[in-house]
């Protein structure tokens, strides 16, 4: 079937099988790799992306499911300019990432989370991160990130 | 991994979808959210041939104050019940618990329809729907039924939905007694809950203590006579047939509901 998706701001359009799920759409059809396959059953969150601005994870949204709708993905973040947006800023800053294969899908669960709630307290914040899983179990300086790129324009 | 192959259809009304199904008979299912069906799809555990997208029905996405019941139709994310003003004003628990459903991302995508829909024992709020005594509403060929949540869930993964039939919408009376609780034990946050427990007023219902949620009548009996929270408590699991699998046993299942059910009305008791 031919799915189009507007993928950080570029309409993607490909005849793909109707199996096809979202992330092997941004992965193989738009080629965007940033977003990683972690677990592919719906735990790590290490595949979130933004599906119509919340954060979704892109291994159990058929690309069908997704057809007419705005997707962003890690590689969207920056503005114009090239610029880091707040929350990868943070990152940096905190150092919130070891090896990093989580660290796409912590972002974008992190610019969901704010969005929704621009100053989250702490626990809010691990909560927020329940479905985003650092197997480097470096989850101090992830949520010192996020609380960093609060009260930003972080939105 | 990757599903089975299959034919994607996507329906636009209650009537397209309906239409849909009687065309495409047992090989077809509803898609809601996907958050329970396309990880099944992905392991082949289940592997239908046509799957009809109801996800984007405008009309099945609300939640209505209706005097004496509140009106949440079937397509309502979780994400939309634990935000909703509306059901944290009237119908706390089902919006405490909707926001304990798996993690946000999940909550983006699942629907209350989806949940209730795919019968899973171990699902957070069927067994909520069944303590607040819901009705659900569904639409088939032949029109539309009312089916009490307490007669819905047959078995595992079984409900007294017809194949033909479509959930529409969730009908929640408003409590008459405030006192409320949501007990939910897991290993991780995202897990499915070990046991769970939902209280509203003197109604109490178990997540994944048998085959389908269930009310723990003998607790139930004991507190109409008189009994104290904790004397009740410890007949919860009177009449339940908990699994046993890589969690627990049934006899920790058994104990667990025991401690939940305790701390479900003591809870309740302090919000009464």
């Amino acid at each position: 079937m031919k799915v189009t998706v507007t993928v950080n701001g570029t309409e993607v359009g490909a005849e793909v099988e109707d199996r096809m799920l979202l992330v092997h759409f941004l992965r193989d059809a738009a080629g965007l790799t940033a977003t990683n396959v972690g677990c592919d059953t719906t735990s790590c969150g290490a595949c979130t992306v933004l599906l119509d601005g919340e954060s979704v994870k892109s291994c159990t949204v058929l690309a069908a499911q997704a057809d007419g709708s705005e997707v962003t993905t890690v590689e969207g973040l920056s503005d114009a300019n090239g610029e880091m947006h707040p929350v990868q800023r943070a990152f940096r800053q905190e150092h919130g990432l070891q090896c990093g294969f989580c660290t796409p899908g912590m972002v974008m669960a992190i610019v969901s989370l704010l969005r929704e709630n621009p100053q989250p307290t702490e626990e809010q914040v691990r909560a927020g991160l329940e479905g985003n899983l650092c197997r480097c179990t470096g989850y101090h300086n992830i949520v010192k990130a996020a609380l960093a790129a609060a009260g930003t324009d972080a939105g | 991994m990757i599903p089975a192959s299959f034919t994607y259809t996507r329906a636009g009304s209650v009537k397209d979808a309906l239409d849909l199904a009687a065309k495409h008979g047992e090989d077809a299912k509803f898609l809601a959210g996907g958050h329970s069906l396309l990880p099944l799809m992905k392991l082949r555990l289940a592997m239908p041939e046509i799957l009809i997208d109801i996800g984007r029905i405008p009309a099945l996405s609300y939640i209505e104050d209706r005097a004496d019941h509140v009106a949440i139709g079937a397509m309502t994310r979780h994400h939309d019940l634990e935000t909703s003003g509306l059901l944290a004003r009237e119908l706390p628990l089902l919006a405490h618990a909707a926001g304990q459903v798996g993690d946000p991302q999940v909550r983006h995508r699942g629907t209350i329809g989806g949940a209730i829909a795919h019968g899973d024992p171990a699902s957070d709020l069927p067994a909520v729907i069944v303590a607040l005594d819901a009705t659900l509403v569904a639409r088939g060929p032949a029109g539309e039924r009312a089916i009490a949540a307490g007669e819905f869930f047959r078995s595992l993964f079984e409900t007294a939905l017809a194949p033909d039939e479509l959930l529409t919408e969730i009908r929640v009376p408003k409590p008459a007694s405030p006192g409320w609780s949501f007990q939910k034990f897991t290993k991780r946050a995202i897990d499915w809950a070990i046991v769970g427990v939902a209280v509203q007023g003197s109604s109490i219902a178990l997540v994944n203590m048998g085959p389908a949620p269930l009310r723990a009548g003998a607790t139930e009996r004991a507190l109409a006579g008189g009994a104290s929270p904790r004397e009740a408590a410890a007949l919860a699991a009177e009449g339940t047939s908990p699994p046993a699998d890589n969690n627990a046993t049934a006899a920790y299942r058994e104990h667990l509901a025991r401690v939940l059910v305790r701390r479900a009305l003591e809870e309740a008791g302090s919000r009464g």
